[in-house]
């Protein structure tokens, strides 16, 4: 009798305990789901509705325009440019990120001292406004007055005394030229962001435990093995992060495209522009705000496929 | 004490394998090609601060050193633009944020793992699904919301994006879930108030995580570049990244000025970084594992 009177005190003071937990949990939660549902969930949706409609400042004045937007985003060659270009510098930056980022953390990996220091080195751009660092690259970059340029010069004249002609090197048009300008550009976004691939992979690669190489060395295995058979496979899901992450900093490329050529965005003959720049241009300087939201939906949903697809071919689990 | 002899074996054994690999070659060429790259990773700093300290004409000269150095560019930006301002507005909104993001981020982590409460996946799933959606999609909404509240131009307006991220509060879930429940439930029984929990027990053990968050928001705030360029409509609102680079627009070819207006955006961020690099680092790296 006792014993089950204490069972049922316990009981109803259980239950009083677990509601007084979850009303604290949702006060908790209030202010930040307001955030969530206020500032990130129904602007989302927001901007599917505003591609419904030509802008105006005043709502009543914006008129209905269906998949109007869709279509025209169809016809628009300067969007086309920016589609390709975009993915173009995807296919460049992302591979070329990649290898270097596992090329040097393993390199980091095999040296004892200055591994700190090289590391941080690596490192420093990836934390710099991109904007600033963008302007530092467009100087270095300049035809006539910019140091690659400079050097370029003296080294051909130097190679030249020496009667040597084929090691010379003209000096280059880069963000002035239409075919190199966005390669331009692609080595300074692989510059700035190289160091946080390298950080990754090194923390990747020192997760590994060191018995397996050993025991594979034992074996017999060449070091193309050790890499083949226990690095790489591995280091998967650090490599699916990675890939991921860059893919859709990729595909949102602005900052360094604003500022490297500043007086003329996205140019030479819009041969670096971006989506989100050209997005931001129809915006805020054409104020076609009902179009601009079409763009990004478009961009949204290629952001979306192109990491589905990457997460579908590259998820595996890999067990040892 | 087998054990701290089995250590101290396998302790010797690692020097040992140390030792021969400093002086192998595949060691020396390592460090050959690291030097090399360290030099195209340091080269545009260092090209950008002797830029900054040649006058007008020696800048479009052709000698790698000033032949005469001069503070004369740094003078002339921080005197004739507003980039003290412009530093304060950064500082204002980053700290702000980095604030807004380690408290809350913390409290929803720590909320959706160690509290019980029902729609608790429903609301993990609905705060992660914003992570799908990229900032340009945003950018347009907010703006015209920005417009209708009169955010425009305001601390507020600039900041509000960055206040609770998504990609925070997932960090901070993986880090509350591995705390042990019992910690949390002993305490309860012992009468301590929920926010009490969260406050004296929970955020003194996600110490690291709250560093690496913290360093994280406030890197990202300091150079955010898109929305900042939408919302501060005047001089005296801009940050740093904005402000420089309009400058510089302004600014055409005069390179001495618009280096050493990049100077002064890029140096304090790399100084505070080589203070606190293991940190940074490792904090960037551990968000990389747990993501």
């Amino acid at each position: 009798m006792q014993q089950s009177l204490d069972k049922s005190k316990a009981g109803a003071s259980r239950i009083s305990l677990a509601t007084r937990e979850a009303i604290w949990a949702y006060i908790f939660l209030a202010i930040p789901l307001i955030f969530f549902l206020f500032l990130r969930i129904w602007p989302a949706i927001q901007s599917f509705y505003l591609s419904l409609f030509s802008w105006h400042v005043d709502p009543a004045k914006r008129e209905f325009q269906g998949l109007g937007y869709y279509l025209e985003m169809l016809r628009e060659p300067r969007l086309h440019r920016a589609l390709l270009n975009t993915l173009l510098y995807t296919v460049i930056i992302v591979p070329a990120q990649l290898a270097l980022g596992l090329g040097i953390a393993m390199l980091l990996n095999t040296i004892t001292r200055l591994r700190s220091l090289f590391r941080a080195i690596y490192f420093a751009p990836y934390v710099t406004p991109a904007a600033a660092v963008a302007w530092v690259w467009g100087w270095m970059y300049s035809v006539n007055f910019g140091i690659i340029n400079t050097f370029l010069i003296d080294w051909s004249i130097f190679w030249e005394d020496r009667g040597i002609t084929w090691l010379t090197i003209d000096p280059q048009p880069f963000l002035t030229s239409p075919k190199q300008a966005l390669f331009a550009v692609a080595v300074v976004v692989i510059w700035q962001n190289l160091g946080f691939q390298v950080i990754i992979f090194l923390a990747g690669l020192q997760g590994i435990p060191r018995m397996y190489y050993e025991a594979a060395r034992i074996d017999g295995a060449s070091s193309w093995a050790l890499f083949r058979n226990i690095t790489l496979p591995l280091l998967n899901p650090v490599f699916v992060f990675s890939l991921v992450i860059s893919t859709i900093a990729s595909l949102q490329l602005f900052d360094q495209v604003v500022n490297i050529n500043f007086t003329d965005q996205g140019g030479p003959l819009n041969s670096t522009l971006t989506i989100a720049l050209y997005m931001y241009q129809e915006a805020f300087s054409r104020f076609r705000l009902g179009y601009a939201a079409a763009v990004t939906v478009l961009l949204f949903s290629l952001i979306l496929i192109v990491t589905l697809i990457q997460l579908k071919l590259t998820s595996r689990r890999v067990d040892y | 004490m087998a054990l701290p002899a089995g250590l101290k074996t396998l302790d010797t054994t690692e020097t040992y394998q140390r030792k021969r690999k400093r002086f192998a070659p595949v060691v020396i060429l390592a460090y050959i090609v690291l030097i090399a790259g360290s030099i195209i990773m340091v080269f545009p700093f260092v090209w950008m601060l002797i830029s900054s300290f040649k006058d007008a004409r020696e800048i479009f000269k052709f000698n790698f050193w000033p032949q005469t150095w001069t503070l004369q560019n740094y003078r002339e930006v921080l005197f004739d633009t507003l980039f003290p301002r412009w530093f304060l507005n950064s500082f204002i909104v980053a700290v702000g944020s980095t604030a807004s993001v380690l408290f809350f981020c913390s409290l929803v982590g720590y909320t959706l793992t160690r509290m019980r409460f029902p729609g608790r996946q429903l609301i993990f799933l609905v705060i992660l699904s914003t992570l799908m959606v990229p900032t340009e999609m945003l950018v347009i909404p907010w703006f015209v919301m920005s417009s209708d509240y009169g955010w425009v131009n305001s601390f507020w307006g600039i900041a509000f994006p960055g206040l609770i991220p998504a990609f925070g509060v997932f960090l901070m879930r993986q880090f509350f879930q591995t705390l042990p429940r019992d910690v949390f439930d002993a305490a309860r029984v012992d009468g301590m108030s929920e926010f009490g929990l969260f406050w004296y027990i929970g955020l003194p053990l996600v110490r690291p995580a709250l560093a690496a968050l913290g360093i994280f928001a406030f890197i990202g705030n300091w150079n955010a570049f898109l929305w900042p360029l939408i919302v501060a409509k005047t001089n005296t609102m801009r940050t740093i990244p904005v402000g420089m680079a309009l400058f510089s627009g302004e600014a055409g070819t005069a390179w001495n000025l618009i280096m050493a207006a990049s100077a002064m955006a890029i140096i304090p961020v790399l100084i505070v970084f080589f203070i606190f690099q293991k940190q940074i680092i490792e904090g960037f790296a551990l968000t990389g594992s747990k993501g």
